[in-house]
């Protein structure tokens, strides 16, 4: 299934306050209908990758200095997030960033900053579909929900934008592996009946692998790995280092570990 | 005798003792002597009556400025209240003078002890305040305190204020500006001296923990409520401390110069001058103070011109945009201070030629 | 009695008057958490506008008005694109201290340019408007006051409420990244509360200019009367702050009538500190939910 390309990340490198360099060089390609999963440690970029697709890297005083990233054919590195979100890319920013004091409802309809004035209310009944729990609770103050509750309003109040392109950051961040889940299969539904494109910056690689089509691996600010999930699944490094299902239980030499290090950087 | 350091290149610290030494570099104190030198020794007799005047006007906000900046700057309570304590101290030590008699060695730390009474009773609010609710309860201290200085006739004199006599100090007459001098900056430099040892203790690390997320230093086993008090009262203590010295210094006080104006000005000192910093602090109150001097000379040089064409009195106000406009201007170009400009020049000169 | 019930009347129009002027800063507040300390200049100086249009430059007073809504609208948003803007992400008091500058700027700019005595406007408020009521006279200033205090209560409470541009101000507010995430125009959202702000504030000094006569020292002590009033009502509620301006100008007219005059500039401010020692948040305060 090889559809139209919807984002073209081209060797783009990113620099906090001119002189932080986190991104070094990072290409990929999000093709339209997929989900996309982006795996890797801490610190290797994933959320800065995010970032400088929608355009939330201007507060933190980061730039994108060079390569390109186009959207439908179009460069949108370095735009102004609002203008970002407008062409309908639109972040679910790590932690849970909830409106605290604004009910669960009112949450969601901040969702539709990027059409303002135009009709909601099918729009939140399909969130309310997705996400029977925030029906219940919908009168409530959002500061006052569980972590579940506000990763389904987080989600759902993204999905309120009519996402074309939508970036997930850490989804499973801080939920009960039930919930995680719960919250993958609901993302794999939207993707499938909502024709919505995704990228899904995971630590959870093992849930974010088995629904997404195509995944990378970044590592340092690079990528260091690409392939269709499947293969990322069988694959031995993916599985001893992301995974942790290595094939056997024995212990691992410190020679193999680097034998992983020497092969990673050839990757 | 260990090697003197004079040049310092880079952050090697191994020790803890050595991250809280106040210089980084025997360069850096033997600065400070001659500063001092300088200070005690040339400066007094260099300088013209209205210079010295200025200076020791400088030196008494300076004391109460950094009072604030410790509450303000290390633990993160804002005040609006700090003229008040400025004024409880004034009174405190006017009434102690006057009406019992004690001597000026006597009255004015103990003013400062009055003042820092008082500070703590508009501290209690900080018990469950924060934030902007605890910047509007020293708000409304501030004119609480300034009510009863009018209103307690009997005590304060009312609108008429307090005469207060002249300091003297073991039989020595302090009457003139140049032996106020010798009081106010071996005060000054006994405080700032407390102020930055008070904060390489256990008791400033509070305060910056407090500062900085007083939820986790509560966490960390701090008691928030009683070092927030404790700060309330240091802060209140200096500014009763300086409202004191104030007091001797202008020998007759009236309610009116501790206003809420006067406690802006002092919040401006700190934010001008750099929060966190107890240099910043003295930058401030240089900067506040010469800029109330100088913008009183022009509004006069102006005002003088003005009596022959008419226009003498319209200009007056333009002193109070000027000043607000530096206030401004500075937070929006300059929101660090004072005292991280002086670090900038400080280290481009010690970097230069090769400043990467 | 009549000396109680002519106090009551008193202490609501003058509640009322301190509800009016308590809108504009609310609004500033509720979107963008700053404390505006030159209130009660940006009341000063929509007043005088108006005055320097209806009675000095002549124009019809319907006109005079519009003009005048035009320019406290246009300062708004000069004052958040210049001043304020360059200060989003600094430190609390950095912006609490700016807006004081801001205050003195305002201040010495209006005396150096009015003077400090006290002007009035020509009369043209309908004399139908005043209600006489035994012997309880409300005079038509205070009608006036009063209906349009109750039209904008409501006018802003239904736009807070339920219009999606209230909603994201507050998101605005409340979480900064995550409505910027959204595409929540946070420029647009900051500049806009600012300009309706100063049209609020406009609008409250006229009226306290039409009562009191317009004075720059009188009106910048109004402004700092606001604290007191929403503080007592909580911060960002609307309905708090109209219900705090009552009680307020309740407590002033009751002291100032049994107790001694001299009390009742500082009453408000003695129920203030023992308001926010019982509770914190205010009357209707939105309680912070803190999480480490």
């Amino acid at each position: 299934m090889e559809g139209n390309v919807r984002l073209l990340i081209n060797n783009i490198s990113v620099v906090y306050s001119d002189v932080i360099q986190v991104l070094k060089g990072v290409s990929l390609t999000i093709r339209e209908g997929q989900i996309v999963s982006l795996l890797g440690s801490n610190g290797a970029g994933k959320t800065t990758t995010l970032k400088a697709i929608s355009g939330l890297l201007k507060p933190e005083n980061g730039r994108v200095t060079e390569g390109s990233i186009e959207y439908d054919g179009k460069a949108v590195q370095n735009s102004s997030p609002e203008e970002i979100t407008r062409k309908g890319i639109i972040q679910v920013l790590e932690g849970r960033q909830e409106f605290k004091y604004l009910t669960v409802e009112e949450n969601l309809r901040v969702g539709t900053a990027t059409r303002w004035g135009k009709p909601y209310q099918k729009d939140l009944d399909l969130v309310y579909h997705y996400f029977p729990a925030l029906l219940a609770r919908k009168r409530a103050m959002a500061g006052y929900c569980s972590g579940g509750e506000l990763q389904m309003l987080v989600i759902g109040r993204a999905l309120m934008a009519h996402p074309m392109l939508l970036l997930l950051d850490e989804p499973s961040l801080g939920l009960a592996p039930l919930l995680v889940k719960e919250i993958f299969q609901i993302i794999k539904r939207i993707n499938e009946e909502q024709a919505a494109t995704l990228m899904v910056v995971e630590q959870n690689a093992n849930m974010a692998l088995q629904i997404a089509h195509y995944g990378y691996v970044m590592e340092n600010g690079k990528i260091v790995m690409e392939n269709s999930a499947q293969e990322l699944r069988e694959n031995p490094d993916v599985k001893e280092f992301y995974l942790g299902t290595a094939a056997s239980g024995t212990l691992k030499s410190y020679k193999d570990v680097k034998a992983y290090k020497r092969r990673k950087r050839w990757l | 005798m260990r090697k003197l350091q004079f040049h310092p290149c880079g952050n090697f610290n191994v020790s803890y003792k050595e991250e809280l030494a106040i210089f980084d570099t025997d360069f850096g104190r033997l600065w400070m002597w001659i500063g001092m030198l300088l200070l005690f020794a040339v400066v007094p007799f260099i300088s013209s009556a209205y210079f010295l005047y200025i200076l020791n006007t400088i030196g008494i906000y300076a004391i109460a400025a950094v009072g604030l900046n410790l509450l303000i700057g290390f633990t993160g309570q804002i005040s609006l209240g700090h003229g008040a304590f400025f004024g409880v101290g004034a009174y405190a030590g006017a009434i102690l003078a006057t009406r019992l008699g004690f001597p000026f060695w006597l009255s004015v730390p103990l003013a400062g002890v009055v003042a820092s009474g008082v500070g703590m009773i508009f501290g209690l609010p900080s018990a469950r305040l924060k934030h902007l609710y605890l910047c509007i309860a020293t708000l409304a201290g501030q004119f609480i305190v300034d009510y009863v200085l009018v209103q307690w006739e009997s005590l304060t004199g009312g609108a008429m204020g307090i005469v207060v006599p002249s300091a003297s100090l073991f039989g020595l007459d302090l009457g003139s500006d140049r032996s106020f001098f010798y009081v106010v900056f071996i005060c000054f430099v006994l405080m700032t001296w407390i102020a930055v040892n008070l904060i390489r203790t256990r008791i400033g690390r509070a305060f910056i923990a407090i500062r900085d997320n007083d939820r986790a230093a509560e966490g960390m086993g701090i008691p928030v409520f009683p070092y927030k008090l404790l700060s309330f009262a240091v802060s209140s203590f200096y500014a009763g401390f300086a409202g004191a010295l104030y007091a001797y210094y202008m020998m007759s006080i009236t309610p009116e110069p501790f206003n809420l104006g006067l406690s802006i000005e002092y919040v401006a000192m700190i934010i001008i001058g750099g929060l966190g910093s107890i240099p910043g602090a003295v930058f401030g109150s240089v900067f506040i103070v010469s800029l109330n001097e100088v913008l009183s000379m022009i509004t006069e040089y102006l005002m003088n011109i003005g009596a022959s064409t008419g226009v003498a009195l319209t200009i007056a106000p333009l002193r109070e945009f000027i000043y607000g406009l530096a206030i401004v201007l500075f937070i929006i170009f300059e929101p660090k201070g004072l005292a991280e400009v002086w670090r900038i020049v400080r280290s481009s000169f010690r970097l230069w030629p090769f400043s990467y | 009695m009549e000396f109680f019930l002519q106090l009551l009347v008193n202490g609501l129009s003058l509640g009322f008057l301190y509800a009016l002027s308590a809108l504009g800063f609310v609004m500033i507040f509720k979107s963008s958490s700053v404390l505006n300390f030159a209130h009660g200049e940006l009341m000063a100086i929509g007043a005088f506008i108006f005055l320097a249009l209806s009675a000095w430059a002549g124009l019809p007073i319907l006109l005079a008005f519009v003009f005048t809504m035009i320019g406290s609208f246009t300062l708004g948003f000069i004052l958040e694109k210049f001043f304020l803007r360059p200060l989003i992400g600094e430190a609390l008091i950095q912006v609490i201290m700016l807006t004081l500058g801001l205050a003195l700027m305002f201040r010495g700019l209006l005396l150096f340019i009015f003077g400090g005595d006290i002007h009035d406007y020509p009369d043209f408020l309908p004399e139908a408007l005043t209600i006489q009521w035994g012997a309880i006279n409300i005079p038509s200033v205070y009608v006036a006051a009063f209906i349009i205090g109750i039209l904008f209560l409501i006018l802003f409470g239904l736009f807070f409420k339920y219009s999606s541009q209230g909603i994201y101000m507050r998101s605005v507010a409340d979480n900064q990244p995550a409505a910027l995430s959204l595409g929540v125009h946070v420029r647009r959202v900051f500049a806009l509360s600012w300009a309706i702000a100063g049209l609020v504030c406009a609008i409250s000094g006229i009226v306290l200019g039409i009562i009191n006569g317009i004075n720059v020292h009188e009106l910048s002590s109004i402004g700092l009367k606001v604290f007191p009033v929403v503080i007592l009502g909580g911060l960002d509620s609307i309905g708090g702050a109209i219900l705090g301006g009552i009680i307020i100008g309740l407590l002033e007219s009751f002291t100032g009538g049994y107790i001694s005059t001299s009390l009742r500039e500082i009453i408000p401010y003695i129920v203030l500190i023992f308001i926010l020692m019982v509770k914190p948040y205010g009357l209707f305060g939105l309680v912070e939910i803190e999480r480490v």
